[in-house]
């Protein structure tokens, strides 16, 4: 064999391989995907159903029995909200951070970050507590000041690793000519850091769409997001599993889809802008 | 006067944070030091350190440790070297590399909650599931996961989740791997396992410490996979601290006890987060 050929049987087998795993790793979601367009029976036929003509009626099924909109809403509700409202409180600290180090800003970032270790677990009685005594229960406001701050470390962490990027001598010249700090941020730092504060928020999107402790543990009826809609499919008499299916897929694809469209924002964000 | 500036807009995220984390905190210390439970309320005793030897005690105690620190060393393990290798696989030139990398990373996007259900009803269910299918196919007994080897079954569940953020870090990482310096090592006869060892490997030190950091933070608390799979069953098997301080607090209501577990929790993630920090912060410049 010549080298090209050589190559050539290269190229196929790293690719059938490649596929081969892909496949193997993607099928749970496939499957799901398949189940939700079948009929109960089909779903738990062994052996596997694998052709049928596919019904939507699980769809609407699920829209019945549990309300997906009003659950979709909630969720997206708290995540954009959270995510607002975090970034809101980031942005100006993780600018302070970046162009105005002092000796401290080290151990300040740290400090952020170790929050962030601090345990769900650890204040679920006290936060449950407070939040049953001034009535923040099952609220979306409730949710969303828990994601908030849930989310805060990473995100001032994210802001500070992407405005740390942008060229000082733009910032000066823009003082030299008189500009405020609230104008240099508006007007400078937020048009060019742009594409951080983008990943910097669908981070925190993703973060918030899936979390699931905060959500089963502090909300019912009222401000139930997507994950614990699903959860309520958990029980014995949920166990159908085309309705199951479509109501995993229907939770799901929006955020993956999402997570599709920006996969190379969302590395950056992950890791705080170390890996690039 | 840029130093006020400065102080008034560092002011929010400063004062939220540390009312979050002191405000709770402090709850949750004292609570850990009355007796508390929801179901007799007005019985507010001061008991020293009873709960917490209450907490320890508990037949779930250990197990729970135990399976905390195996389920995070196991599924860090799994993640850290299937996607190093599965990323130097989709590092190399093939046919539908932008679609193999989609269906790597989906995994990561799917909630906690869904892929709890699915692993537990579609493939690992003893009778209907996936799995369950292929060993009979195979002519083997199917074996009823979640029941034979619940652990194992979450470390499964979790890896499948975390994996693909590996992958999606690393494979970022090799992108920005110098290309030059491959081809030269090539052209002086180094074979590709070489390159690998000592030119692949060292480069990717960074974004692997960046992976590990990161997934411990979520995988020291991991709760949802628990919660709708295995339900910390059977017995004590897939109990982790998160689980085993949810079911004092909110299935026993014992506000005390659970108080003490979670201030157990904040210092174990303390420990491990101080050997973390201080690996970050030495790589940090300001």
């Amino acid at each position: 064999m010549n080298l090209k050929q050589k190559n050539k049987v290269r190229t196929w087998i790293v690719g059938v391989s490649a596929w081969g795993i892909a496949l193997l790793l993607f099928f749970p979601i496939l499957w799901m995907f398949l189940t939700s367009f079948k009929t109960e029976l089909q779903a738990i036929s062994t052996p596997p159903t694998l052709v049928f003509e596919p019904t939507l009626e699980n769809f609407s099924l699920v829209q019945e029995r549990s309300d997906y909109l009003k659950h979709a809403i909630n969720s997206i509700v708290t995540s954009f909200g959270a995510t607002i409202l975090a970034l809101l409180i980031a942005i100006p600290g993780a600018y302070a951070m970046a162009f105005y180090p002092g000796k401290r800003t080290k151990d300040l970032l740290l400090w952020m970050l170790s929050t962030k270790m601090l345990p769900a677990v650890g204040v679920l009685v006290p936060i449950y507590i407070l939040y049953r005594d001034y009535g923040l229960l099952d609220t979306r406001l409730g949710l969303i000041i828990i994601f908030t701050m849930m989310n805060l470390p990473i995100v001032v962490w994210m802001l500070f690793s992407y405005f740390k990027d942008i060229p000082r001598e733009i910032l000066e010249a823009c003082r030299m000519d008189g500009a405020s700090p609230m104008g240099e941020v508006v007007k400078i730092v937020m048009p060019l850091a742009w594409g951080g504060i983008a990943s910097t928020g669908l981070l925190s999107i993703v973060l918030c769409w899936n979390e699931a402790f905060w959500s089963l543990n502090l909300t019912a009826a009222d401000a139930g997001t997507l994950t614990a809609m699903i959860a309520s499919y958990s029980s014995p008499e949920g166990l159908f599993w085309a309705k199951l299916s479509a109501a995993s897929t229907l939770a799901c694809a929006p955020i993956v889809a999402f997570g599709w469209l920006c996969q190379k924002q969302l590395v950056q964000g992950l890791t705080f802008g170390a890996v690039k | 006067m840029q130093r006020a500036v400065t102080r008034t807009l560092l002011a929010p995220s400063v004062i939220s944070l540390l009312l979050w984390m002191i405000v709770p905190l402090a709850m949750t210390i004292y609570f850990s030091t009355i007796r508390y439970n929801l179901l007799y309320p007005g019985e507010h005793n001061f008991t020293g350190l009873l709960n917490y030897e209450f907490f320890v005690t508990d037949p779930g105690f250990w197990p729970a440790v135990n399976n905390t620190l195996i389920l995070l060393g196991s599924v860090l393990a799994i993640t850290v070297v299937l996607g190093v290798a599965l990323s130097a696989l989709i590092d190399q030139p093939f046919f539908g590399r932008g679609a193999v990398r989609v269906l790597l990373i989906s995994p990561f996007f799917v909630m906690p909650t869904v892929s709890a259900l699915i692993w537990k009803n579609m493939m690992m269910n003893p009778v209907y599931g996936v799995f369950a299918w292929i060993s009979q196919t195979l002519g083997m007994e199917p074996m009823d996961w979640l029941a034979d080897v619940p652990l194992f079954s979450i470390i499964i569940m979790v890896s499948w989740q975390w994996l693909p953020f590996a992958i999606l870090v690393f494979v970022t990482a090799l992108q920005s791997q110098d290309t030059e310096q491959k081809e030269a090592a090539r052209m002086d006869g180094a074979a590709s396992w070489h390159i690998f060892r000592y030119l692949t490997i060292p480069h990717l030190a960074r974004p692997v410490a960046v992976v590990i950091m990161i997934e411990t933070i979520f995988l020291l608390v991991v709760f949802a996979e628990i919660y709708v799979s295995t339900g910390g069953g059977p017995g004590y098997d897939s109990t982790n601290l998160a689980y085993l301080i949810y079911s004092q607090a909110l299935l026993q209501f014992d506000v005390g006890i659970a108080s003490a577990g979670g201030l157990f929790a904040v210092v174990l993630a303390n420990i491990v987060a101080f050997f973390l920090i201080r690996a970050i912060g030495k790589n940090l410049t300001v």
